[in-house]
């Protein structure tokens, strides 16, 4: 396998030396990535006095940060938990409903012929490049005949449609789940749903993985939306209820709460980083997926 | 041209998707009912609403007061029959965008709803507010001052109760003035004067802050005498170059466009600070800021003071500077009893007690003329009778004054418009001019007549 | 568990097997279609109804034909918006895109050190959401207080302004750049983890260096991901509004209401209820990145997936 010295970094193309200019390009990358981060795990430690009088990159006087975490889960008879609630239902719900709805059309974009196939994906994107924000109206006045605005399913239907993730599927069903296993089970008599269930999901899982994980962060991120559709607060999700919470400074009357609206931010990011965490393994098991073969 | 009723035509829309969507359970969920009647239940006598809070039921009731809990659970207290559902709706725009899409969608309102002032003609004329009068409300309005009412009525229909005003004064930081040698301005000359020392003094230290704000622009012509904005039905008549208005654009001018303002947004965190370290001098503002001050930056303790607004000639005379009440929406099912509810919030003694306490500015005469009231000496003032500055200052609101019917939209293009004269520092005039011409195109192509 | 292919999948399967399968795929792809029009179609016919109508705040509703479109079209806010939103995605898609597919490299190259570790980090911020990601680059752009402002204070000199004209829409592609790399830089890198290792030994047993290996066939390989991601960016950055809409309050006067198409189009809805005329709006948009995507999708995949 090794080869002749003939140029540096030329050995076993699969366990190349490894580079250090590398290194110190990414670790400045990475440090562009964490500044931003790197600041809001300072200011949850900060009193909102602390917060205006001291540097942002590190600490104030006091260290008030489980009385930030204390605060934030109980203000307001606890709202806060109660948001957190309401985000892991829409996450729950939406992705994986996303995830279900986008794996079972992309499959069957890639493995059926059937009339209208072409037109499918041509509609999806084309709908898509409509800037959703004026679709918002028209959406909340049906959803608002329909009797579903101020519910949860005004936030959960929404974010059932992934066309992002229903492109992949599709491309990576087309790779990896041949016919001819679909032809064998059919000739066994297996109906398509039942082929589907058993056989092909697991050919599709890392491709199922990588839309849960747009999904889920789309979901959890959802924000646009579910404000124009909920107007009790008992039904808002992390991200509404934070712009609540950073609006409640300003005007008349106001109780800035700084020190909460961080500390809640940084909470909204964390079960992410886990679910990343926990799906990534996936990952190292042959991920075959996005890529059009020539 | 015929064409559906916006109803109709909303539910064939409903009845194609419905279909579309038929295996999909819509659990829980209830056909949205037709627009709640403005129901003419009363005869000019308020046994109407005595009854039906009597009788009981329940109301939605959208704020976003901090007071608002407490003042809803002494109600329920006191009306056992009644249950209040609170709802932090947003504050201000987001929570006027929402009640304008239920408004449009027939459903989803509440039955009393928290609006600012210069909002009130634009919700009255679409019809969305309850005409109270039919329950007697007019009898109460000896005990508002002429500015508040004035704001919640339109000749002899009574749209809403005022439940906190906003008459404008100087708010001033003691420290940063004493520092400097300046003294406190009581006319406009001399503040510019008094802008410049401090500005001198300490090049980080500004006299206010403005970096273009509507409700603080159209205050500041208020107390110029102007009155651009005249209506009358549908007939509209906007003149922002009126001799008020330029009063007021010429010593505003000067003030910006020589960088004596600093560039910093109001209500963001780094305004919080600059009021709390004295970077940000004075605070030209309405009443209710006390309580903000007081949550919002503790490091001023003890620095800030009151003073009378400063004048043109010397004379006094304010303005209105935000502050607002409550309404009765058009959708309500219960009309008499969230007038039951709106007359105890703004105008049982109980209410205003509890308003009060969580440093809201009382809008009723008889508070601002109270012992009690005017004795108040807040430590973070210094001790000093503040109220009776404040109360002086709602005393001498210049009278005259109305909003666009629709303001709201008006003060959302503010910064499109007046606002690049504040980003390039060049004239208001200019800016002033360019936001009346995109008013009355607006206007206009709503259907109202402008400056025609 | 899965196959690697090298040339393109098995072929379709042809003659009675075409008609055996056909209406089964709808039964597959049915839910999707369903929620995708109760969410998406119907409203959007909604909305292009609503364009060719009026409605006012005295006189009620009519019917007025194309006359929205016409306004659009000529009006200036409308286009001043279009050209910021184009400028802003011919500068910032590349290079968001190249980063990202940098990133994807060299995570991808075996010649990094705690790759894992770099993953991760670098994903991290789309996971952010738009409000949180925001208020922490406000805090760094903030003037006043801020990191720029400490830095400013350091040179002695107003070297950083994010929040002057001139440098706004900079200030905004630094947020959604640092907010999508990630995002796109895991579609390259799962792009890449497809290309078997024989390819490697074949191209190294032919003598190609680092860089030949990279330019050769790491890049063709993910050419079907960078089609996709760079239809997926055109899309969002002619629908930008969370960042400019979220940092308005900060600079009111530098973000107009109309400082792009999507808060045009919102802020003619939610402020000035012009229901009618926001729809128009969206629908010219809509019709502008379709046509551009599709192009950008022609031009970019040398074959259609089937």
């Amino acid at each position: 396998m090794a080869l002749p010295l003939a140029r540096s970094g030329r050995r076993d193309p699969l366990n190349p030396r490894k580079s250090t200019t590398l290194l110190i390009v990414m670790i400045v990358y990475a440090l562009y990535t964490l500044i931003p981060l790197v600041w809001l795990l300072f200011s949850s430690t900060k009193t909102q006095a602390g917060l205006f009088s001291s540097f942002g990159l590190w600490f104030a006087d006091d260290v008030a940060f489980i009385d930030n975490l204390v605060a934030t889960f109980s203000y307001r008879d606890g709202i806060f938990l109660r948001w957190l609630g309401n985000t892991l239902l829409y996450v729950v719900v939406g992705a994986g409903g996303a995830t279900l709805l986008a794996t079972m059309a992309g499959y069957g974009l890639a493995k059926f012929r059937f009339p209208g196939r072409r037109a499918v994906f041509a509609i999806v994107l084309g709908a898509v490049a409509v800037p959703g924000t004026a679709l918002a109206v028209p959406t909340f006045l049906l959803f608002s005949e329909l009797g579903l605005t101020n519910t949860p399913w005004a936030v959960i239907i929404p974010s059932l449609i992934s066309p992002f993730g229903l492109y992949l599927i599709w491309v990576f069903a087309s790779e990896s789940v041949p016919t001819e296993l679909l032809e064998a089970a059919r000739l066994d008599g297996a109906g398509e749903l039942r082929t589907f269930f058993t056989v092909s999901i697991r050919l599709l899982a890392p491709g199922i993985v990588t839309v849960a994980l747009f999904t889920v962060v789309a979901t959890w991120n959802n924000y646009f939306l579910p404000l124009i559709m909920l107007s009790d607060p008992d039904w808002y999700p992390l991200t509404v209820g934070l712009n609540q919470w950073s609006a409640q400074a300003i005007g008349a009357g106001s109780q800035p709460i700084y020190n909460l609206v961080i500390m809640g931010s940084l909470l909204t990011i964390i079960p992410i980083v886990i679910a990343f965490l926990l799906l990534q393994r996936f990952w190292q098991s042959g991920l075959t997926a996005g890529s059009v073969k020539q | 041209m015929k064409h559906l009723p916006p109803r109709a035509r909303r539910r064939a829309l409903a009845a194609f998707a419905a279909g579309a969507v038929a295996a999909i359970t819509l659990a829980g969920c209830s056909a949205g009912d037709t627009a709640g009647g403005g129901a003419v239940g009363g005869d000019g006598s308020f046994d109407a609403v005595e009854a039906a809070l009597e009788k009981g039921g329940e109301i939605t009731y959208w704020s976003w007061t901090p007071s608002a809990e407490a003042q809803v659970a002494a109600f329920e207290k006191e009306y056992p029959n009644v249950t209040v559902n609170l709802v932090n709706a947003g504050t201000n725009n987001e929570e006027y965008t929402k009640l304008q899409n239920a408004i449009k969608a027939g459903s989803g309102a509440p039955d009393v709803v928290q609006i600012e002032y210069y909002a009130f003609p634009q919700f009255a004329l679409t019809d969305a507010f309850v005409d109270l009068s039919q329950y007697g409300f007019a009898d109460f309005e000896d005990d508002y001052t002429a500015s508040t009412w004035n704001s919640v009525t339109d000749g002899d229909a009574v749209y809403g109760l005022p439940q906190d005003s906003g008459p404008m004064a100087l708010f001033y930081n003691k420290a940063v003035f004493d520092a400097a040698g300046v003294a406190v301005p009581t006319t406009w000359d001399e503040y510019y004067e008094a802008a410049k020392a401090i500005h001198a003094a300490n090049p980080n230290a500004y006299i206010t802050n403005d970096t273009g704000d509507a409700g603080f622009a159209t205050s500041m012509i208020w107390q110029a005498g102007g009155q651009p904005f005249q209506t009358d039905g549908t007939d509209v008549t906007i003149d922002l170059q009126d001799a008020g208005t330029k009063t007021w654009t010429e010593n505003w001018n000067r003030l910006v466009s020589e960088g004596l303002v600093s560039p910093t947004s109001s209500w963001s965190d780094e305004w919080f600070r600059g009021l709390g370290d004295g970077s940000i001098a004075t605070l030209v503002i309405g009443a209710w800021m006390p309580g903000n001050l007081m949550s919002g930056a503790p490091d001023g303790a003890g620095d800030w003071r009151v003073a009378p607004m400063p004048t043109y000639d010397g004379t006094p005379a304010s303005a209105e500077n935000g502050g607002g009440g409550q309404a009765v929406t058009t959708q309500s099912k219960n009309p008499a009893l969230a007038a039951g509810f709106l007359w105890w919030l703004n105008n049982s003694e109980e209410s205003i007690s509890i308003f009060l306490e969580s440093g809201g500015f009382p809008s009723t005469t008889a508070e601002l003329s109270s012992e009690e009231f005017l004795s108040e000496a807040p430590e973070y003032f210094g001790g000093q009778k503040i109220n009776e500055v404040l109360a002086d200052a709602a005393n001498n609101v210049v009278t005259g004054w109305s909003y666009l019917p629709y303001q709201v939209y008006a003060n959302s293009i503010f910064g499109d418009t007046v606002g690049q004269a504040y980003q390039n520092r060049t004239d208001l005039n200019d800016g002033l001019t360019d936001w009346q011409d995109a008013l009355v195109e607006y206007g206009n192509a709503q259907g109202f007549t402008v400056n025609k | 568990m899965t196959t690697h292919t090298i040339s393109t999948a098995p072929p379709p399967s042809r003659g009675r097997r075409r008609e055996k399968l056909d209406w089964k795929g709808w039964a597959f792809v049915g839910p999707f279609m369903v929620v995708f029009a109760l969410v998406f179609l119907t409203p959007l016919a909604y909305a292009l109804y609503l364009s060719f109508f009026q409605e006012k705040l005295i006189g009620g509703t009519s019917f007025v034909g194309l006359d929205n479109y016409v306004r659009a079209l000529t009006d200036p806010q409308f286009w001043e918006s279009f050209g910021r939103v184009l400028l802003f995605l011919v500068v910032q898609v590349p290079i968001m895109l190249a980063l990202a597919l940098a990133a994807a490299l060299a995570l991808d190259s075996a010649r990094l050190r705690g790759a894992s570790f770099f993953r991760i980090l670098i994903f991290l911020p789309y996971a952010v959401p738009a409000v949180v990601a925001v208020l922490m680059w406000g805090y760094i752009y903030g003037d006043q207080f801020g990191l720029t402002s400490n830095i400013n204070d350091l040179l002695g000199v107003d070297a950083i302004t994010p929040f002057a004209k001139e440098w706004m829409l900079v200030s905004i592609g630094n947020i959604v750049t640092w907010e999508f790399v990630g995002y796109n830089m895991l579609i390259f890198y799962s792009s890449l983890k497809t290309i078997p290792s024989e390819m490697y030994e074949a191209a190294a047993l032919d003598g190609a260096g680092a860089w030949r290996t990279i330019f050769s066939i790491k890049v063709p390989s993910v050419r079907g991901a960078l089609v996709i991601a760079t239809i997926f960016s055109i899309i969002g950055s002619f629908q930008l509004f969370n960042e400019p809409n979220i940092l308005r309050p900060l600079a009111p006067n530098v973000i107009t209401t109309f400082y792009t198409p999507n808060m045009y189009a919102y802020n003619l809805s939610f402020a000035g209820q012009q229901f009618n005329y926001a729809a128009t709006i969206a629908i010219i948009m809509g019709v502008i990145t379709a046509v551009i995507a599709y192009v950008v999708q022609l031009r970019g995949s040398a074959s259609e997936v089937r």
